[in-house]
């Protein structure tokens, strides 16, 4: 059994018959070839496969795909335009916010999100938001510096020229 | 692992919905999936049909109406979280919402969701037992509602038929002098709670305790109302000695499993901790 769904990825619409137990992850990575969202745990602790779903972050192996049908997703791939990295990439690149990298398309979802509804965070409130979103390089006092940098890159592009 | 193969719904009412656990024994609720959705991935639940309640427009209010805030079934924890309205006037459920899973997963879970779900290590069983909140169930006949204790029956087990759906929970709104908090011991973000207790308190024009609610969770087969500890004050002033008696009641009530998180007599102790401080903390949110 199969259910139609419209869904826009990264700006692109998609209209797929998809079955109703394909969780987003699988959607994305096996259906669209979107591979840079990973999958970690599979069970909802880890939030590698963390995506923006109406611009919010959701774990995308616990969200099944025909839930997101008529809604805006987006990935990792989405970050980077023309060429250029994102100031949060940057600030990962930056910063050494990575050491294997695993955790990393999570967390900068995760953290685009922050600074879309708090673009000067605390170091605590990037704790705070990152707490679902686990590293085990044990890379978190980078992955903090990295979204500062961000921050600090998005601040000094916004601000008024003299 | 990937889910048993099932039927996917989309209602536009709650009539339709109901309509549609009529018609299928085996289908279920679905809000958030923040519970359901691993269940099903690991073959612990495998429903027929899933029924997505969350583009039914009337189960996404949150609103005050009749001496209560009346939270909507497909209203997650992180809009709960973030609401200005929480914040200034249900500090408890502020303190819950902030600490339920972990930040990624509060903006798809569902208070209700969780009330369904009736895990005991669930936050909001504990904090709305507190807050004595009561559950609004929809089914073919209309609308009943009962105190959340009641409809906690046991682990994993509520009072919602086979044909109905839990439309909504109210909370009654706090008046004056009064102040609630919810404190939890976790061993990180996302586990289950150690201990965690949830307290809502009023006091009268003299300052002492008039109502008390006190609920704890992870604290034995269901989420727990510390009746005896909430005895300790009515009616008495909100002093230290009342506190300090009513956290030894909440650790005399409290059954909790050793598990990995710790020993039974550790975190009955905890009980009492964090009932002490839940109760301070609503103190001192009473006094300004």
């Amino acid at each position: 059994m199969s259910y139609r769904i419209e869904v826009t990825v990264n700006g692109l619409r998609h209209a797929l018959d998809v079955e109703p137990r394909l969780p987003l992850v699988y959607f994305l990575r096996e259906t669209l070839g979107l591979t840079g969202t990973h999958i970690g745990c599979d069970t909802t602790s880890c939030g590698a496969c963390t995506v923006l779903l109406d611009g919010k972050p959701v774990k995308s192996c616990t969200v099944f795909a025909v839930q997101a049908d008529g809604c805006a997703v987006e990935t990792v791939e989405g970050l980077a335009s023309n060429g250029e990295l994102h100031p949060l990439q940057k600030g990962f690149w930056e910063k050494h916010g990575l050491q294997c990298g695993y955790c990393t398309p999570g967390m900068l979802m995760t953290t685009k999100a922050l600074l879309a509804r708090n673009p000067s965070p605390s170091d605590d409130e990037i704790r705070t938001a990152i707490s679902g979103n686990i590293c085990r390089c044990t890379g978190y006092l980078n992955i903090v510096k990295a979204v500062q940098e961000a921050a600090a890159e998005i601040a000094g592009a916004n601000a008024p020229v003299e | 692992m990937i889910s048993a193969a099932f039927e996917y719904a989309v209602p536009k009412t709650l009539a339709e919905a109901i309509a549609l656990l009529r018609r299928d024994p085996g289908g279920k609720i679905l809000a958030g999936g923040q519970s359901l959705i691993p269940m099903m991935r690991f073959r612990l639940a495998a429903p027929s049909l899933l029924i997505d309640i969350t583009r039914i427009p009337e189960l996404h209010v949150m609103r005050e109406e009749d001496g209560a805030l009346r939270i909507g079934a497909a209203v997650s924890h992180a809009e709960i979280e973030n609401a200005a309205l929480i914040a200034q006037r249900y500090p408890l459920l502020a303190s819950t919402a902030a600490v339920v899973a972990d930040p990624v997963v509060r903006n798809r879970g569902t208070l209700c969701g969780s009330l369904v779900h009736a895990d005991p290590a669930g936050d909001w069983g504990a904090a709305l037992i507190a807050a004595r909140a009561e559950v609004v169930i929809a089914g073919p006949a209309g609308e009943r509602r009962m105190p959340l204790e009641e409809f906690l029956i046991d682990t994993f087990t509520t009072a919602l038929g086979e044909d109905e759906v839990l439309a909504a929970v109210r909370v009654p709104t706090p008046g004056p002098r009064s102040g609630g908090s919810y404190l939890k011991i976790e061993r990180k973000v996302g586990d289950f709670a150690t201990a965690a207790v949830g307290v809502q308190l009023t006091l009268d024009a003299q300052g002492r305790v008039e109502r008390a609610g006190i609920g704890l969770c992870a604290a034995g087969p269901v989420s727990l109302r510390a009746a005896a500890a909430e005895q300790r004050l009515i009616g008495k002033p909100l002093d230290d000695a009342a506190i300090a008696s009513a956290g030894q009641e909440a650790a005399a009530a409290a059954d909790p499993a050793a598990d990995t998180r710790g020993p039974v007599d550790f975190k009955k102790d905890m009980f009492r901790v964090l009932t002490v401080r839940a109760l301070r903390a609503a103190r001192a949110a009473i006094a300004g």
